[in-house]
């Protein structure tokens, strides 16, 4: 449900970068979304194209860049990627976990048209 | 001609801003804030009562109250329970966001009072993205919700400094395997501070008040 005010977030800022870029229009966004960020690319994109509709974002692409979460286990240091729920280390059964990746949730660049 | 212009911008840098401003204006004002999540139900406006009844002695105390609906029924409960509250129609929206919360503090007395208890809406998922500024944040979870929530709704246990489990006089009359739960949420996180407790029987209150005013203490030194 909070995608709405996200995508007036990513509008924000890639209005922003494209006024100061004097871009004519965007073309594409690229971001970066954790596995672990409770985003649905899908209803962002519907949102986008709603509020995207009258700026210089019209028609851009949304590409999302998904990264795997991954754990590192601080009593082994074993390194794994989570594929579904958080789970214990998979090696000693440790719970005592560093997530190194996988909360990432930036907009990286845009494409424009100058 | 096109070309790709480097952004490297946290999406969610404008609400973190703004959280960090609403941070220095309760440190200005020597308030310690406190962001309270759970899920519609779980017990967040009787928690929140049972701890202005223990702690009302000690601190002076306000509550924001952020509700999804244009109903004060929890705002009037705490008004009745003699503290200032403000409450936050967010019009539909599942979080309260810093810019709800700074458009509170505006209204909130807050040289009159030294713990601000902020209700969020009632939801396990949206307001776990959101930062307020607050000092610290609280989830309370409760028995008839089931055991599984810290493996549905990680995010919101993650990054949290206390967990309250209430409605604990429940427990003999539902499978709620207390060994499954805990192992979830220790994944999530290893250092919360764990409080079972039961605002129907005051079971576990006091312990959770405890910790309350000692972390309260810290934050007000």
């Amino acid at each position: 449900m909070h995608e709405l005010p996200i995508a007036e977030n990513i509008l924000g800022i890639a209005l922003e970068y494209a006024e100061q870029a004097e871009a004519r229009r965007v073309t594409r966004l690229n971001l970066v979304i954790g596995q672990l960020s409770s985003i649905v690319d899908d209803t962002i994109q519907f949102y986008w194209d709603i509020i995207s509709k009258d700026t210089l974002c019209a028609g851009a692409i949304l590409n999302f860049e998904r990264i795997p979460a991954t754990l590192v286990c601080l009593d082994c240091a074993h390194a794994y990627t989570l594929s579904r729920e958080l789970t214990a280390c998979p090696q000693c059964d440790s719970i005592r976990l560093k997530v190194t990746a996988g909360e990432e949730f930036r907009l990286e660049s845009i494409e424009v048209e100058t | 001609m096109s070309k790709i212009v480097p952004v490297v911008q946290e999406i969610m840098s404008a609400n973190d801003s703004l959280a960090a401003q609403n941070r220095a204006k309760l440190d200005a004002a020597q308030v310690v804030g406190m962001n309270i999540m759970a899920s519609p139900g779980a017990g967040k406006t009787s928690t929140i009562l049972r701890t202005i009844e223990a702690l009302t002695a000690d601190y002076k105390l306000g509550v924001v109250e952020g509700d999804t609906a244009n109903v004060t029924i929890d705002a009037d409960k705490v008004i009745a329970a003699g503290m200032p509250a403000v409450q936050i129609n967010t019009g539909g929206n599942c979080h309260l966001d810093a810019v709800m919360l700074s458009g509170a503090l505006a209204q909130m007395p807050l040289a009159e009072i030294e713990l601000l208890i902020v209700e969020n809406v009632g939801n396990l998922i949206c307001p776990a993205s959101f930062a307020l500024g607050t000092h610290f944040n609280v989830v309370i979870a409760s028995v008839p919700e089931g055991d599984d929530k810290p493996y549905k709704y990680p995010n919101i246990y993650r990054g949290i400094d206390a967990l309250i489990l209430n409605k604990m006089d429940l427990l003999p009359y539902i499978d709620f395997d207390m060994a499954y739960f805990r192992r979830g949420i220790e994944i999530l996180n290893p250092e919360v501070a764990f409080f079972p407790i039961s605002c129907k029987t005051g079971e576990g209150v006091a312990e959770w008040v405890a910790w309350l005013k000692e972390r309260a203490a810290v934050y007000r030194q």
